[in-house]
């Protein structure tokens, strides 16, 4: 019998359609404005935490819908922003140095919906506010510093063999060496491809008695690898300490590094930390060097000049570093009995002992504390680049007093900020290799919001005028396509609240609006085709049949193009366009079935199998 | 709105053939000596959108970014007089990280009052130009894969047709935003693509009449073919026009500024995506000699299911 749905199909439709609307549900509730708290370096929130911050609210007589602890979370949820941000204060306040007090927004849903598995769209950062940063490693910085630990390594390892050079400077992306004679260059050769067995050891042709040892295309690349993912963890170490609920930190082609961080204020002082780039070097102060005499450019072999950050004055350093900012396990400030800021330090067991090692043997001489921090130049590179430079001052000297272990303390700091910075920086770690943001796109909280209430608008407007002007021309018809262009809103809603992945962006509701517009396409495409049906005398129930029939190559054609088009605006598009091509493709899914399968439906189970003289077309 | 008689669109098919030339060579004229304004996104800079309490004065603002170190601020009402958008030149010192900082502190004194911070965006120029390349690089994918699935899906002369259809309306509303200097960012890009979907929407419909046309009306020339099955069309073709263009005013006027050039580029887009469907496929494929001949292979499966159907 013709337009007859077999049950399955009609129970098919109905169980989409309630899945749609189910999924959708959580958007009405929407979000709270809430505080996360959690316990910096993977700590514990315990029940007292919870109670004091509850206390401090209620002393500050500041309103709040609920508290509760939940996978080691607090979760404080407010009425409005305004309290949220005041309690933020409050709260980071009551607990201190230890705990971690982010900004969120908590979906609002009951708790049975949230059993589901629902959950409302992620809003995109041009949606809720929001910092997205592109930054951009160095690495013409991070392939100097491995040259000179090649050097360095080089030196010993030669040493230590008692084979003896006469020249060991850098060449090419790695290092030459000359030797005296043939027998050590043999030697040598030998011992420095049994150590490094990754680099391209040989004796150069134009040069007596020299090797050169070069890092090969893929040593490269695993080198710049490195330097790219160890920058990465850094910066969700500090992103972590800025408090930032939900922070994304991502790689993004051969040398750069997304971060976005919804909801956050300051974004001054953001972007201070994630770009900082200062770590310490711990040095020997050569206090027999002539200090006039170096100044002057006289500076004796194994030494490099430095000034102090604080007086200008200058210090000779040995060139030898004792220690470097990487075996820095924890780092904090305070003050000591003179009120002056410090900033205490644990080390590693490795750093511990070197550290233990060098003072061992030096109590009574004068070690110096160097801070190190990489400056653009000005000057860009041949590829276009920025140029960075290493600025490095002496931030302390001190005479050792005593053996140290793997716990010290530095002072010499100007300011309790400075040292907090400072402490912070030590503590999340030194980057690799210098960073440059060369991206950034910022959204007000209040830009968020009207972005929001417009795009909603549109949405409304659009619709409502679809379906007045399809109510107008279909008739009866109409109202079956208006049902089908309603069900196409509430799956695509549902379905982007069901995927993790995707997020609604300012142009994405400019994507939800278009397809407003462009699902009823195919409504109008198979009503057209039954106009024409009976035009040409069919029957009601034929020409029913048959327009869906006929229409339905040409709906795929349209809408396969129209997808393909979708998804390379996705493959190349950036963040806000990407969400434009997810609810565009999206849409185009959800209206192919809510304009064939459930206008059939309707149209099925309102007329199929039964007489019908004429349609309401 | 059904249309008794056929309609003898190709017979105009000249006139039409010399306003698309007329509008192409305008966009392509404007496009070489005007060039493209492009937005931020594409030639990197910075831009800060800030909003005031009550009215700004611009001049104002101006004076006070001159005398902070800002002298090529360019200072503009953004949708209403509260808010300020403020954009600076790619600089080569790049403190860029502070930049915006510098200027937002600057702007909101005791006599201008506060400045909220609305929106910031700072595109270093290495990112703008790689954007640039990849938008460039979208576009000519996308009618690439496009061209390859119609000529899969039809046959040559309909795909080249539709293709230089789709290529025809991309120049013509790109050229739009070169002669009327509207401001061209990565959105309106966006809303391009979203163009080239739509005229190949439409495009499609047609092409699928004139193929099915050609299998049922054994008596009748190419041209005839096409007049009436651009007719059989036309009346889908203006709804959804229609219903597209709705909603593309709702988001124009009720949507906000930052979604203003992509609904600009929309609006154009359709119209123009609309008249290419009729005109440009379907002539094109007229001039590259499509006939019943270049549709038969399928002939056999098409009458099985009509057979199949009528029983």
């Amino acid at each position: 019998m013709l337009n007859k749905y077999p049950l399955w199909k009609y129970l098919m439709v109905l169980i989409v359609v309630a899945a749609g609307f189910l999924y959708a549900l959580p958007n009405i509730y929407g979000e709270d404005p809430a505080l996360q708290i959690s316990a910096t370096r993977g700590g514990n929130v315990e029940i007292s935490q919870l109670e004091e911050v509850k206390s401090a609210l209620n002393k500050a007589d500041l309103a709040f819908d609920s508290i509760k602890l939940e996978n080691n979370l607090i979760v404080v949820r407010f009425k409005d922003t305004a309290s949220q941000l005041a309690a933020r204060d409050i709260a980071t306040q009551a607990l201190g140095n230890n705990f971690i007090v982010a900004i969120n927004l908590m979906p609002a849903q009951p708790k049975w919906l949230a059993d589901l598995g629902g959950n409302p769209m992620k809003l995109g950062l041009d949606l809720r506010g929001g910092v997205h940063f592109l930054m951009e490693v160095d690495m013409a910085v991070a392939m100097e510093k491995k040259q000179e630990e090649l050097l360095e390594d080089f030196k010993t390892e030669l040493r230590e063999e008692k084979i003896r050079y006469r020249r060991l400077v850098p060449y090419k992306n790695g290092v030459k060496v000359s030797f005296r004679g043939e027998a050590d260059l043999a030697k040598a050769e030998e011992l420095l491809i049994e150590q490094h067995p990754k680099l391209i050891i040989e004796a150069l042709d134009n040069e007596s008695n020299t090797l050169s040892a070069i890092m090969g295309e893929a040593r490269i690349k695993e080198v710049k690898d490195y330097a790219l993912q160890q920058n990465i963890t850094i910066i969700r170490n500090r992103v972590n300490q800025l408090g930032v609920a939900e922070p994304l930190v991502m790689r993004q082609g051969a040398d750069r590094i997304v971060v976005e961080l919804p909801g956050i204020q300051d974004t001054a002082r953001a972007k201070e930390i994630l770009s900082a780039t200062a770590t310490l070097e711990f040095r020997q102060v050569n206090y027999d060097a002539d200090v006039r005499a170096a100044v002057n450019g006289r500076l004796p072999p194994g030494s490099e000049l430095y000034y102090d950050r604080r007086d200008g004055r200058p210090v000779i350093l040995k060139k030898q570093v004792i220690l470097t900012g990487n075996h820095i396990t924890d780092a904090n400030y305070s003050f000591d009995e003179n009120q002056r800021p410090q900033v205490n330090i644990d080390l590693d067991s490795k750093g511990g002992n070197k550290m233990s090692n060098f003072t061992k043997d030096n109590i009574g001489n004068p070690m110096a504390t160097l801070f190190v921090e990489y400056v653009p130049t000005g000057r860009k590179t041949p590829e276009g680049k920025v140029e960075f430079e290493a600025k490095k001052e002496v931030i302390n000297v001190a005479t050792i007093q005593a053996r140290l272990s793997n716990s010290f303390r530095i002072t010499g700091i100007d300011s309790a900020g400075e040292a907090q910075n400072l402490a912070l920086l030590l503590r999340a770690g030194a980057l690799i290799a210098p960073i440059q943001i060369v991206e950034e796109r910022t959204v007000g909280p209040s830009l968020g919001k009207e972005n929001i209430e417009l795009g909603t608008q549109a949405i409304v407007w659009g619709f409502c005028l679809v379906l007045a002007f399809m109510l107008f021309y279909y008739r009866g018809f109409g109202v079956v396509a208006n049902v089908a262009l309603a069900l196409n809103l509430v799956l695509l809603i549902g379905i982007m609240s069901l995927i993790p992945g995707a997020t609604l962006t300012l142009p994405g509701m400019a994507g939800i609006v278009l397809t407003v517009g462009m699902a009823v396409d195919a409504n109008v495409l198979i009503f057209e085709r039954i106009r024409e049906e009976i035009r040409d005398g069919r029957g009601p129930q034929q020409a029913v049949h048959h327009g869906y029939d006929s229409a339905f190559s040409t709906i795929a054609d349209a809408n396969i193009t129209t997808f393909i088009a979708a998804i390379i605006l996705f493959a190349v598009g950036t963040g806000p366009i990407k969400g434009f091509a997810v609810t565009l493709a999206i849409g185009i899914v959800t209206s192919m079935f809510t304009a064939i399968v459930v206008t059939r439906a309707v149209v099925n189970a309102s007329i199929g199998g039964r007489k019908v003289n004429k349609l309401w077309i | 709105m059904w249309i008794k008689n056929t309609i003898q669109f190709m017979s105009w098919r000249k006139i039409a053939m010399a306003m698309s030339f007329l509008l192409i060579a305008t966009s392509i004229g404007s496009l070489a000596t005007k060039g493209l304004q492009f937005g931020l996104d594409f030639t990197g800079g910075t831009l800060i959108e800030v909003g005031y309490e009550q009215g700004a004065d611009l001049e104002k603002v101006r004076a006070k970014l001159d005398s902070s170190g800002f002298p090529d601020a360019v200072v503009q009402h953004f949708g209403s007089n509260t808010e300020v958008l403020i954009r600076l030149a790619p600089r080569e010192d790049t403190n860029a990280n502070t930049l915006s900082n510098q200027v937002l502190s600057a702007i909101s004194t005791d006599e201008l009052g506060h400045a909220d911070m609305r929106r910031i965006e700072f595109v270093g120029p290495s990112v703008g130009e790689e954007l640039k390349e990849q938008g460039g690089l979208a576009m000519l994918v996308a009618l690439i894969c496009i061209l390859i699935y119609v000529a899969f899906r039809f046959e040559w002369r309909f795909a080249l047709g539709s293709v230089l259809a789709l290529a025809h309306d991309v120049i013509i509303t790109v050229g739009l935003f070169s002669v009327l200097s509207i401001e061209f960012d990565l959105n309106v890009l966006a809303a391009v693509l979203a163009v080239i979907g739509y005229s190949l929407n439409d495009t499609i419909v047609v092409s699928d009449r004139i193929r099915e046309n050609f299998r049922k009306l054994r008596e009748i020339g190419p041209e005839e073919v096409i007049n009436i099955s651009l007719t059989q069309t036309l009346s889908r073709t203006m709804i959804t026009s229609v219903t597209t263009i709705l909603v593309l005013l709702a988001l124009f006027f009720v949507g906000g500024e930052l979604i203003h050039g992509f609904a600009t580029a929309l609006l154009f887009g359709v119209v123009i995506g609309t008249y290419s469907s009729v005109y440009v496929a379907s002539s094109l494929g007229l001039m590259l000699g499509i006939s019943r001949d270049d549709l038969i292979p399928t002939v056999v499966e098409k009458e099985g299911e009509d057979q199949d159907a009528i029983m």
